[in-house]
């Protein structure tokens, strides 16, 4: 099969799985299951494929509809790093199917469900093949709509519909500014597709304003969708979604588009360097905003989805100093070990029957995978070596420092912005690392559960994505002579600086939690916990200065169309009929009044007939 | 072929004459029959699809023409034809009156009279094609007129408790725009001498003043915007769908609104120096329509209402779409309109479903819906989450594509596209909120022990899901017939 061919099955296997799967009957448990494990699997075996085959990129695409001068394509436009990124979203889409089918063994909507995750996978596996920009932006969307989905599946939850909800609308919000972004370069460039954008862009066909205008909306779709500041706050209210649906959309999905895209729009990027300095802006933030609001959650699935808010963060930082390599790096070992510890945590969950830590404790005894998945999982978190995270997070960091000096696109201001953050981001990781692992692990159990693990099939996943979690970093370095040679060079220094900082983090969780360990290590934050814990307050900020007044805006809308515009129109009929009525009233005079007005009429026309007379 | 075009008004017109002489105890007779008309009507119009016969003239190149001088004294004659910007919608409007007549059939004894509902159907099926076939003002304008009547009965027979109101607000209210239409059509034809579409669009306005133009332009805009409808001529559109019968609410918005947009673009062809003249004033009125639209739907209470309303959003971006007078907005005009057909016949389908199960339209006494009807929940998911337009699914096309056109001309227009986009944004808010209210959650009383998706029901339902997702993934359904034509009109206007 050629590569081409085996890029567009990418998305369209597990598409036309979706549509079977959305049609078949409630009961139909098995059938759905075969389904979805099957298109996923299938997609992964070709992804794997592809990447193993792929020499040089390749491309083709057909023209799907003209709208004026300009053609919309679908088609794939494949590289290495795009097959890596389509094996690892088939890694964590079939790990996420299998692990499913037990995790959700007594939920009657199943069978959706599974058909959905299948609509999710062919959706980023469509943003990661598209040659276009449009083709883009239907996965894009579409995976926007099956995290609404999916996040508002649980019936038992009652904020689930909200969550829901707020995650498509917050990134809608941001994709108003990606589709606006799309328009200005394929208006610009004449073109959607990437290949005649980037021709652009490289002769000089489009003006610098027009550029830094389209990679500055295009950006706002991509904080939408990868949760960065200040369109995140969506992703920790997501995790009311199924835990396997935490795991696709932190790990391989949604989140890693935004800056999958960054990296693949790459060029336009290149050539507007106030967009890269925006990006690192928003990365600095984020991920210090994000490692801030995970030492202070209770709930293990909101710890982590702030922990993904902090380690996207690194991604955009690599891709803010210019290097994708380090981008992608970061981004395939985070799809693992996120992955792996979303699935392990479910697992937790599971045994314990809650999501919250002050529950939780002792909970390694007995439990062998699991215990050893949120250790790999957390170690590969907080960069420790030779785990996975370690790596990719130093090849990060490289990034920026070796941007310090100024290179390129890249502000030096802004790779000290990003260095800096990055390196204090690395201290809070190793806090909150840490305090997961004891609070849940070690200790005392505080809650009233027998801990086991879990069933074989949602315990193979685990095992699997361990592999990774653990590896990654070492065969990348290790193995792959084009990759290191990509990445920016191991740093001695800089790699003792960052272990020893999360050694400083780590260890002052521990000893936070060793003065009592049935207590919450975070209660040494001070007051600032609670500002941590809701996450500086920027939920209610979006309430006060969106929320409500777009909410107000459609009450005063809605009176003003309904007394003023439409008030007009029934008055006008009110008015016309009042008017009749008078007249009728008018003429309703009796037999003296009209004898009266026939006589004042007679009169009138006599005088009216003398007075021509005379005056002619 | 010519046949088939006149097969397409005769069948219907006829059958809607058998059905209403049938005696009334023959009523499901009378219901079968009229669908087997629509089913007729719409292989006819299905057979119309052909390729034009003159492709290098400009202006309208008909696939299939019927001539026949009318009253040649006053120059009219009785023109008939179709091409690539008519078809799909003559087509949308045969296959939609077929939907609405089996399900009438199955609605039984639900529905009293619906023999004489479906004769009505069917005379407002012969006015609507006619109106898209019509290549004479005149006879253009006569077709318009004929749809009236039928559906203010329509209304004021088979409509909610409040339908005499909303019946008699709906006909005055476009009487009021077919006297504007009238004048303007008589201000075109006095002025070139002639009511054929072919020639007068041939010539792209030669020989009319500029001033003629603008008069004969405003005019007939605002007789369309009426139709359309266009802020701030749009508030007979929610009373009439709030209480029409489910059938009326589905041709009302489904092509009977189409007349108004369809015949903006045949104008701008006519008289195109008045049609670039008032083309901002237009535009800046269809971003006012679409963020009023959904602004007004986020604060929605009612069901029918709320689709109603988001109909005048929608509809503004079709609108905006055609003001821009480019290409790229008259593909996404047309493709929108097909869409809104769609998907919005669909979405009143449901509504009315809902209604008819729950006794409420009210939103905040429904609730958990898809605990008691999981069919009816995910297709009326389905519905809402193509009416806000997501990529893949028909409704994305024409309202992307009208801020594309927008943007394509810049300043002003630079801000009304941006505008509308943020219009989409909202469209998402409402929808979302309407599923939140009516799906999820824990299932109320009123929606407890509903009647799940039937099987009438998902075959009159599914052909239109069907082309939400297929028209969705290939536009060019419709687009690759509207190209040629719309490059034809392009030319004469620019």
């Amino acid at each position: 099969m050629t590569s081409v061919g085996l890029a567009a099955s990418l998305p369209v296997v597990p598409f036309l799985a979706a549509l079977a799967g959305l049609l078949l009957p409630l009961r139909a448990r098995r059938l759905a299951a075969v389904l979805g494990v099957g298109a996923t699997g299938i997609a992964l075996l070709a992804a794997g494929w592809l990447a193993a085959t792929l020499a040089d990129p390749v491309e083709s695409a057909v023209t799907v509809v003209e709208f004026g001068d300009v053609a919309v394509t679908a088609g794939v436009r494949v590289d290495q790093i795009a097959a890596l990124v389509a094996v690892a979203v088939g890694v964590v889409a079939c790990g996420v199917q299998l692990y499913s089918v037990s995790y959700l063994h007594d939920d009657e909507r199943y069978v959706p469900y599974a058909a959905q995750v299948s609509l999710f996978t062919a959706a980023m596996l469509n943003v990661v093949v598209a040659g276009d920009l449009v083709q883009l932006l239907v996965g894009w969307e579409v995976m926007g709509i099956c995290s609404y989905l999916l996040i508002g599946h649980d019936r038992r939850l009652p904020e689930a519909p909200g969550a829901a909800v707020k995650a498509f609308l917050v990134t809608r919000v941001g994709d108003v500014g990606f589709w606006l972004g799309v328009v200005v370069l394929g208006l610009a460039a004449g073109s959607f597709q990437f290949a005649d954008v980037f021709a652009a862009v490289a002769g000089g066909d489009i003006g610098a304003a027009t550029l830094t205008t389209a990679a500055l909306l295009l950006l706002a779709g991509v904080a939408g969708k990868s949760a960065q500041f200040p369109l995140h706050t969506w992703l920790p209210d997501a995790m009311a979604g199924p835990t396997p649906i935490s795991a696709l959309i932190h790990a391989a999905t949604m989140v890693a588009a935004g800056v999958y895209v960054v990296g693949r729009l790459f060029p336009v990027y290149a050539a507007a360097p106030v967009a890269l300095a925006v990006l690192a802006v928003v990365a600095a933030v984020t991920m210090l905003l994000g490692g801030l609001a995970a030492t202070a959650q209770d709930d293990i699935k909101r710890v982590l989805a702030w922990s993904t808010v902090s380690q996207i963060g690194y991604m955009a930082a690599a891709l803010a100093v210019g290097s994708t390599v380090a981008s992608t790096f970061h981004l395939l070992s985070h799809a693992a070990f996120k992955a792996l510890l979303f699935l392990a945590a479910g697992a937790v969950i599971h045994a314990v029957g809650s999501n919250l830590m002050s529950l939780m404790g002792g909970v390694r005894v007995g439990t062998p995978v699991t215990f050893w998945s949120i250790t790999i999982g957390l170690a590969a978190l907080a960069g420790l070596p030779p785990f996975a995270g370690f790596w990719s997070k130093e090849s990060v960091l490289g990034a920026a420092y070796e941007a310090t000096v100024g290179h390129g696109a890249v502000a030096p201001w802004a790779a000290w912005l990003v260095l800096t953050s990055g390196l204090l981001t690395v201290l809070v990781t190793g806090w909150y690392a840490t305090r997961l692992w004891l609070r849940t692990c070690f200790g005392q159990r505080r809650g009233d559960f027998v801990p086991h693990d879990p069933p074989s099939l949602m315990r193979w996943p685990l095992v699997v994505l361990a592999v990774p979690s653990a590896l990654l970093g070492v065969s990348v370095v290790a193995v792959s002579a084009e990759w290191s040679e990509a990445l920016p060079p191991f740093d001695p220094l800089l790699s003792l600086l960052v272990l020893a900082l999360t050694a400083l983090g780590a260890g002052g969780a521990w000893l936070a939690w060793r003065r009592d360990t049935a207590a919450d290590p975070a209660v040494t934050l001070g007051p600032a916990r609670t500002v941590f814990a809701r996450a500086f307050y920027l939920d209610e900020v979006q309430d006060i200065l969106v929320v409500r007044p777009a909410w107000a805006l459609a009450r005063v809308v809605r009176r003003v169309d309904e007394r003023l515009v439409d008030g007009a129109v029934e008055g006008t009929g009110t008015g016309a009929l009042g008017l009749g009525r008078l007249l009728t009233a008018a003429h309703r005079a009796g037999l003296p009044g009209y004898a009266t007005a026939v006589l004042g009429g007679a009169v009138l026309i006599g005088v009216a007939a003398v007075l021509t007379e005379v005056l002619t | 072929m010519t046949w088939l075009l006149l097969a397409t008004l005769v069948v219907p017109a006829l059958g809607a004459a058998v059905v209403a002489a049938l005696p009334g105890r023959l009523d499901q007779v009378g219901r079968i029959l009229a669908t087997v008309v629509a089913g007729l009507a719409l292989l006819a119009s299905l057979a119309l699809y052909g390729r034009p016969v003159d492709p290098d003239a400009s202006g309208i190149r008909p696939w299939a023409e019927y001539d026949v001088p009318w009253a040649s004294g006053l120059d009219l004659s009785f023109h008939l034809g179709v091409d690539g910007i008519s078809w799909p919608l003559v087509v949308l409007t045969t296959l939609l009156t077929l939907l609405c007549c089996g399900y009438t059939v199955w609605q039984g004894p639900a529905v009293t009279g619906g023999k004489n509902l479906l004769a009505l159907l069917l005379v407002i099926e012969v006015g609507i094609v006619g109106v898209f076939a019509a290549l004479d003002l005149v006879l253009f304008f006569v077709f318009f007129e004929v749809t009236l009547l039928p559906m203010y009965a329509v209304i004021a027979g088979w409509g909610g408790p409040d339908r005499r109101h909303a019946a008699r607000k709906f006909v005055l209210y476009t009487l009021f725009g077919s006297v504007l239409l009238l004048v303007g059509v008589f201000t075109v034809v006095s002025a070139a001498g002639t009511a054929d579409l072919v020639r007068l669009s041939a010539g792209g306005g030669e020989g009319i003043t500029r001033g003629v133009q603008v008069a004969a332009f405003a005019l007939l805009a605002l007789a369309f915007a009426v139709k359309s409808p266009l802020w701030p001529l749009h508030t007979w559109l929610p009373d009439a769908h709030t209480e029409a019968p489910t059938v009326g609410s589905v041709i009302l918005a489904g092509v009977l609104l189409k007349m108004g947009t369809y015949g903006l673009i045949r104008v701008a062809g006519v008289v195109p120096t008045g049609a670039q003249a008032l083309a901002p004033v237009l535009g800046v009125l269809a971003v006012a329509a679409i963020l009023v639209g959904s602004l007004v739907c986020l604060a929605q209470t009612e069901l029918k209402r709320l689709i109603a309303y988001s109909s005048v959003g929608h509809m503004g971006f079709v609108l905006l779409g055609i003001a821009t007078l480019t290409a790229a907005g008259f593909q996404a005009a047309l493709i929108g309109n097909i869409a809104h057909g769609v998907i919005t016949g669909l979405l009143f389908f449901l509504a009315g479903a809902i209604k008819d199960r729950a006794h409420t339209g009210d939103l905040t006494a429904l609730g958990g819906l898809r605990e008691t009807a999981p069919g009816l929940a995910g297709l009326l998911g389905f519905a809402a989450i193509a009416s806000l337009g997501l990529p893949g699914l028909a409704g994305f096309w024409g309202e992307a594509f009208a801020v594309y056109a927008a943007l394509q001309l810049g300043s002003l227009w630079t801000v009304l596209g941006v505008l509308g986009a943020v219009g989409g944004a909202f469209t998402a808010a409402y929808f979302l909120r309407l599923l939140r209210r009516v799906t999820h959650g824990p299932a109320v009383d009123t929606v407890a022990g509903v009647v799940p998706l039937r099987t009438g029901e998902l075959v009159a339902w599914g052909p239109l899901a069907v082309l939400a997702l297929a028209l969705g993934l290939v536009p060019g359904l419709v687009l690759w017939l509207t190209s040629d034509p719309v490059e034809a009109l392009i030319q004469v206007i620019s």
